[in-house]
């Protein structure tokens, strides 16, 4: 008697994974066949799957891997260094109290616009509260990685915030 | 250690990835130093904007099926037919765990979700020059101050003979919906009560014992359709006197 059925494992996941695909791939039915197809590769995949291993952060692999050889995953790949070093150069001064004005909508848009890794690694730390353990595992990158790649994202989220506040008109 | 040292690790320490001495120490710093609790607040402000806005997209509910359903098909493809046998009970109670199991996890995030608010709410208060509007350790001066300002009416206890003191109040929303914030001191500790209207489903969930949350006790209860809650870093069965003296106010 297995511990645990696939379905038992796999269908709470289901809104969390759903969330992520379309934010990955910006589009409800491309989303959809993202979602489909994951669970189709993870039920053939379960018996390589250890029990006892992090299965959420198994099956968000699965999903991430099939975005980015989708059609439209090859395009967002291209990371956007130099965003990351214009950011990380230019801190801006805190504006904590704009920020905390931010409305969900603009939050969202800021999201929406930083680079492609920047977002998916602060929707699995924040979204999904993930461990730095889960999302090293996800991202198939070192603890290390993790971390720097979190702080470069959360400075990026915050100055395009902050450029969204000041251009208004859905800031303030 | 100085505040530079720590600021590098207000980010593992608002994602609770810091070992827990650690962790301990500096939640000690945040408590002498504004400058880095004001930090640490932003952060804390900023995860939750992020964890809020993305939350976005629903999947519909067909696809909801229709993925169960191919699940359903190909496990039954591999089955001998004396499955089918066991397969009905089993599927029920399958669904209905899942079922019981969704609703457990959704009412957990929900009243994480109310809980971090509130407990934001209250440090951001107490941060701020002024945390509260009506300064006043009179309930006849305090409770009055509210009318007009929102849509209800409460009681407050007499302190006399308890080792608390009100400090006084403000008004305040959470889910957009106006409340009473009033400020309680015990030793040197400050305790937060919140007051709204309750809105049945949004805070079914809430427990009516004392939780410990991000090391803050909460307690939650409605009376009278007004939903209370005690948010302190002081221990839990302070929350819980506080809590029983207003509930026998109300």
């Amino acid at each position: 008697m297995p511990a645990a059925t696939f379905e038992e494992l796999a269908l709470p996941l289901f809104d969390q994974l759903y969330n992520f695909a379309h934010w990955l791939a910006q589009d409800a039915t491309e989303a959809e066949d993202l979602v489909q197809e994951t669970y189709t590769k993870a039920l053939r995949g379960f018996s390589s799957f250890e029990i006892g291993t992090n299965f959420r952060a198994w099956m968000f692999r699965i999903l991430r891997n099939t975005f980015l050889t989708s059609r439209s995953g090859l395009k967002s790949t291209a990371f956007d260094q130099e965003e990351a070093e214009a950011v990380a150069s230019s801190q801006p001064t805190p504006e904590a109290m704009l920020i905390q004005q931010a409305d969900r909508e603009t939050v969202r848009q800021a999201l929406t616009e930083v680079a492609a890794p920047f977002r998916e690694i602060l929707l699995l730390c924040e979204v999904e509260e993930m461990s730095y353990e889960e999302i090293a595992q996800v991202l198939a990158i070192p603890m290390g990685t993790v971390m720097s790649r979190l702080y470069r994202a959360r400075k990026a989220l915050r100055s395009r915030l902050l450029e969204k506040i000041k251009e208004g008109p859905n800031g303030l | 250690m100085a505040c530079d040292a720590w600021q590098e690790k207000l980010d593992a320490y608002v994602d609770g990835e810091l070992p827990s001495s650690d962790a301990a120490t500096l939640a000690r710093h945040l408590r002498e130093c504004a400058a880095c609790a004001a930090e640490a607040l932003d952060r804390v402000q900023m995860k939750r904007a992020v964890a809020m806005a993305g939350k976005r997209y629903e999947p519909s509910a067909q696809f909801r099926e229709k993925v169960r359903q191919s699940l359903g098909k190909s496990r039954r493809r591999e089955g001998a037919w004396v499955w089918r046998i066991v397969a009905l009970p089993a599927t029920l109670v399958l669904v209905l765990s899942l079922a019981v199991g969704l609703y457990v996890d959704h009412e957990k995030t929900q009243r994480h979700r109310v809980y971090s608010e509130l407990t934001d709410l209250h440090v951001a208060t107490l941060a701020s020059a002024s945390p509260v509007d009506v300064i006043s350790t009179d309930r006849h001066t305090v409770k009055p101050w509210f009318q007009g300002k929102i849509p209800f009416s409460f009681n407050l206890p007499e302190l006399q003979g308890t080792d608390f003191t009100l400090v006084g109040g403000r008004v305040t929303y959470l889910a957009q919906s106006p409340g009473a914030h009033l400020i309680y001191r015990l030793r040197q500790h400050e305790i937060s009560v919140f007051i709204f209207q309750d809105r049945g489903d949004e805070t079914a969930a809430l427990a009516s014992s004392p939780i410990s949350m991000l090391s803050f006790n909460v307690e939650s209860w409605t009376k009278n359709g007004l939903r209370y809650f005690v948010v302190g870093d002081v221990g839990a069965q302070d929350v819980e006197s506080l809590s029983k003296l207003l509930r026998d106010a109300g």
